[in-house]
């Protein structure tokens, strides 16, 4: 046996995102952003997208190109303020938002990865962010908000390292929602820095085990500037 | 930078004094991040960013950042030896499980009961929360740091917050540039006033119900 290899190129692997879809896109501002994937489904021009995404980058970069192109129809998030272009199409209701406490978002999203239909939780208890959710009252009398799974069609990730199974290592702050994501999509498309031949990567240092990952794109050894420091 | 015995210098070296050694920390984006500069560089405090670090060291010198590396404010930061990088599940279940032993946060609106709200201005400023909900709801103690009146001179303590909360009841101490306030089962109490300020100043500038102790007020 061997296992097989789930290399292809950017645009390629982002062909079959349909209008409509959702995709899930890693990232914690810059590091961990698929700039290069983000890229790719511009060009591809699939519309109507649900994205879901912890922040929206800054204007001019990352996932504001998607709003930028009209691609975008809602956006799944924890905080925009970086991104002004976002906030006036949140106000403009050019782009329907739903914001999430951060640590609900990434756990409903990990629960999406493990098979799991919801969890409860009591973040956001009185508070705005309660507003119609399902409670439950658990035996010992207190009461919980029900927070569902989150799932997407489609996963964008960005790797520091890959082989061409899909078993993915990430670099320090650019790991964030990465793994979680990775996780909870139909069909993950992971783009990394360095693509290295199978058995390249020590098994025990590995963060998403390969079964998660469908694609694997390798990215150029010069990085475009924008996963660069960003100059402010 | 202001200088060192400035109101608001001496507000955030009095926070700075209640890190303390062993803690685990998340300070907040503006002022909460500012009681670094009056943190020992001795002392054992492990600084967690809820992007996936624990053990944040200081701010790198511009040219020398890692681009994969940056606190949750964007700030391109070193690590401590020690530190530990995880994504953003793990983070917050650091938050939620009880680990986080303090947090600073800013505030628009904090209310003499706890009830902070820092994350929201309706019609103005509608960014999200964040993780600044999880932070203020499940951090084992709240420290708020905040001018004691806005630009305006409206009391930035207030009986009851107008504005959208992030989470209620959560807060237990306030450092502002006038006093420190602590939230307590009875109400508001003034635990320490600022060198120079008087107990009526302060009671002028809140707009909560102040209980005050018998006694000398301590200075800070």
């Amino acid at each position: 046996m061997r296992l097989d290899s789930r290399i292809i190129d950017a645009a390629r692997a982002v062909a079959d995102i349909p209008d409509g879809a959702s995709v899930m896109v890693g990232g914690f501002g810059v590091p961990g952003t698929p700039f290069t994937l983000i890229r790719a489904l511009v060009d591809h021009g699939a519309r109507d997208l649900t994205i879901i995404k912890n922040d929206a980058n800054e204007s001019g970069m990352g996932i504001d190109l998607l709003l930028q192109s009209g691609q975008m129809a809602r956006l799944i998030t924890s905080h925009i303020g970086l991104n002004a272009n976002m906030v006036a199409a949140m106000n403009e209701s050019r782009v329907a938002v739903e914001f999430v406490p951060q640590g609900i978002l990434a756990e409903r999203i990990r629960t999406g990865g493990a098979g799991m239909a919801a969890f409860l939780s009591d973040i956001g208890i009185g508070t705005r962010m309660a507003e119609g959710k399902q409670r439950v009252t658990m035996p010992d009398g207190r009461s919980y908000l029900v927070e569902p799974a989150l799932r997407a069609d489609f996963a964008l990730i960005h790797a520091a390292a890959a082989d061409g199974f899909g078993n993915l290592r990430f670099a320090a702050s650019a790991r964030n929602f990465n793994p979680l994501m990775a996780m909870a999509a139909r069909t993950t498309i992971a783009e990394a820095e360095c693509v290295l031949p199978l058995g390249g990567l020590d098994p025990d240092d590995i963060h998403t085990p390969g079964p998660f990952v469908d694609r694997v794109v390798a990215l150029p050894e010069s990085l475009p500037e924008v996963y660069g420091v960003v100059k402010r | 930078m202001s200088s060192s015995d400035s109101p608001r210098e001496r507000m955030l070296a009095r926070a700075a004094r209640d890190i303390r050694a062993g803690m685990v920390v998340n300070l907040g984006i503006g002022l909460p991040t500012q009681v670094l500069r009056h943190v020992p560089p001795a002392l054992p405090v492990c600084l967690h960013a809820e992007n996936g670090i624990s053990g944040v060291g200081p701010v790198r010198a511009k040219g020398s950042e890692d681009r994969n590396l940056i606190d949750a404010g964007g700030a391109y930061v070193s690590t401590l030896p020690g530190a530990a990088f995880f994504d953003s599940a793990v983070s917050f279940a650091i938050v939620r499980s009880g680990r986080l032993d303090l947090t600073l946060l800013g505030a628009f609106e904090v209310a003499g009961n706890g009830d902070l709200a820092n994350w929201m201005i309706p019609g103005s400023f509608t960014p999200g929360a964040g993780g600044a909900i999880e932070l203020a709801q499940k951090a084992r103690r709240v420290g708020v740091i905040t001018t004691h009146t806005d630009k305006a001179g409206r009391p930035k303590i207030v009986a009851s917050c107008s504005l959208p909360l992030t989470a209620p009841g959560c807060v237990d101490r306030i450092y502002t540039d006038l006093a420190v306030c602590d939230v307590t089962p009875d109400g508001l109490v003034l635990a320490e006033l600022a060198a120079g300020v008087t107990t009526a100043e302060v009671v002028a500038k809140t707009g909560a119900p102040l209980i005050l102790p018998a006694g000398e007020i301590p200075r800070f």
